[in-house]
């Protein structure tokens, strides 16, 4: 097994030590904490007994890791239907902290921790950001908005415990975001991809090279983001971009991570076992075989979740790390089952539109997909933002970059849909998740 | 001999050219002349305006995409066959013009033509070997 020299450089932090346990000792530790976490979710969830009675199960059926796949999936309307606190494990009195999703539609989903959940959450991410190369002596700048959402706190605890210097500066406010990075000399920065897309966009209008700054890693996470965009912030600063991965069902950041290798996420296995599901039927997939990631938390006191079902895309990569992590990799998730839509009957994921974007020279990944339907036939538009580097004083060239956008697109979608150019700035950005798609079909 | 040209990119949609024309009206830049140039979608606003380098400054911290671009300004009788003999002489030339618009300045006799061409510096030679006036700058910003 080769092990990159970058790999060896990042300095190992002793959190890290659970990454390269040897996979039996690993499979172990997982089994044995899945029954302690079955028995108890069973005892005092009436919610999870309730649905393993159902399937005729009880905690003693469980005796080894893949008797996993019998266990009765959890879905997110369960969490919503149980709100607020239906399915705490543990009394309040234990509960150190709450957390809360976007209720989008209807009811937030509420999830909780004892202080033993903060701390192995904390735990997981010094392993995230030690895979991602952080140390001791970096300053890492929090842009996720900090509060009911998990990323800020998730990422602001993660960084004290690997003895950065935190600034929790939160989301928003870009002009102040640029100047803090260049006045206190950040070396990392940590939030959305489209939102670090924004700050690179804005510091270029404010006169500031980014790549005259100290800035050398940006650990981005909360959304599904493509390879394209990832060579789009790569070439356009000195740092090294990765991708980390969470849910505030599962804990919130910290499930997984990439290393230094920058391919495919290290998952936190000891404690939130993975799974690779056929997304129709439910079914445990083959090793390597692409589906839906289920997960199960595997010590989490105050609310264990049994087969989450994320509705992130993923697999399992296949081999060993060059970084030397047992952990299995998967594939970095570009999307979400319940991203995907469908216009005159082709399957379409945002990642694809941005990737056939990205292929054109010289533009930004801002982009909104806008769905209508006219005399009962979808239509596709795609609005695009006109940057510097594309714009030009002659109209001919703009409709030449139109056209190319449209062929780019026809060649990943295999459709011929409108692009629209529109004016800088005008797509809302984001400072947290950015909104992809607006459908104003009618059912 | 050239000057320098703001071009803006615009949506083609109620109320897009009175924001940057007011962004340029609060920093007391005045705009000497523009052109329009539209497709259904947008269109590409093209400015000669008193102080280029500032009004593009504000323009960009405002988040407008600014293009710089050289054009010349020519100055022509403001008569019949003005323009005429500028553009005759660019005839079997080989030079493209990629688009003109022209303006007058409060001269009564005389009109300014601005040229984006694709051979600058052989349109130029052109047009003086001609005896025609290739304005500079100064005289084309001024007041």
């Amino acid at each position: 097994m080769s092990v990159t020299r970058e790999a060896i450089e990042t300095r190992f932090h002793p959190a890290s030590a659970p990454d390269y346990l040897p996979i039996p000792l690993l499979q172990h530790l997982q089994l044995e904490r899945l029954r302690a976490m079955v028995q108890r979710a069973y005892e005092k969830v009436e919610f999870t007994r309730k649905q393993m009675q159902a399937g005729g199960m009880t905690p003693e059926d469980v005796r080894g890791l893949d008797d996993i796949a019998r266990l009765p999936f959890t879905i997110k309307t369960d969490l919503r239907d149980n709100y607020p606190f239906g399915l705490f494990a543990s009394p309040m009195q234990e509960v150190v902290r709450l957390h809360a999703s976007s209720g989008t539609t209807g009811k937030p989903i509420v999830v909780a921790y004892t202080q033993g959940d903060v701390d192995v959450w904390t735990n997981s991410m010094v392993r995230t950001l030690a895979a991602c190369g952080l140390s001791k002596g970096d300053i890492v700048q929090n842009a996720y908005g900090y509060g009911l959402f998990t990323g800020g706190l998730g990422l602001h605890y993660g960084a004290e415990g690997i003895g950065a210097t935190v600034i929790p500066i939160s989301g928003g406010n870009t002009d102040r975001q640029i100047m803090v990075m260049k006045d206190f000399g950040t070396t990392a920065i940590v939030c959305t991809p489209s939102y670090f897309v924004h700050l690179i966009e804005r510091a270029g209008e404010m006169g500031v090279d980014m790549c005259e700054l100290p800035l050398r890693v940006g650990v981005f996470g909360a959304e599904p983001w493509s390879e394209s965009m990832r060579q789009h912030i790569e070439s356009r600063t000195l740092l090294k971009a990765y991708d980390i991965y969470g849910l505030s069902e599962i804990t919130g950041p910290g499930v997984a991570s990439e290393c230094a290798c920058q391919h495919g996420l290290h998952i936190f296995e000891d404690h939130f076992y993975p799974e690779i599901v056929n997304p129709q039927t439910g079914e445990s997939l083959p090793e390597g075989e692409e589906g839906e990631l289920v997960l199960t938390t595997l010590s989490k006191r105050a609310m264990p979740i049994l087969r989450y079902r994320t509705r992130d895309i993923t697999a399992f990569l296949p081999g060993a790390c060059p970084c030397g992590r047992t952990l299995r990799r998967m594939r970095r998730i570009t999307r979400r089952s319940d991203d995907m839509f469908i216009i005159r009957g082709i399957n379409v994921f945002p990642s694809q539109v941005e990737t056939a974007l990205l292929a054109v020279e010289g533009t930004l990944p801002h982009y909104l997909i806008i769905l209508t339907r006219d005399k009962g036939l979808d239509q596709m538009e795609v609005q695009v933002e006109v940057t510097p580097e594309v714009f030009s004083d002659k109209i001919g060239a703009l409709e030449g970059l139109q056209a190319r956008l449209v062929h780019a697109l026809d060649q990943v979608l295999g459709i011929r849909v409108e692009v629209r150019l529109v004016e800088p700035h005008s797509i809302a950005r984001s400072e947290g998740k950015a909104k992809r798609v607006l459908d104003r079909r009618q059912a | 001999m050239k000057i320098h040209q703001l071009s803006l990119f615009l949506e083609n949609k109620p109320g897009r050219l009175v924001e940057p024309c007011r962004l340029l009206s609060v920093a007391g830049i005045n705009i000497r002349t523009l052109s329009v140039a539209d497709t259904q979608q947008f269109g590409i606003l093209r400015l000669i305006v008193s102080d280029w380098q500032r009004a593009a400054a504000i323009l960009k911290e405002a988040g407008r995409v600014v293009n710089v671009t050289e054009v010349l300004a020519v100055e022509v009788p403001d008569r019949p066959g003005g323009l005429a003999f500028v553009l005759e002489q660019f005839e079997n030339s080989g030079i493209n013009i990629e688009y003109m618009y022209a303006f007058t300045f409060g001269r009564e006799d005389k009109a300014v033509l601005i040229f984006r061409f694709d051979k600058p510096d052989e349109a130029i030679g052109l047009l003086q070997a001609a005896g025609i006036n290739v304005v500079d700058s100064v005289k084309v910003y001024g007041g």
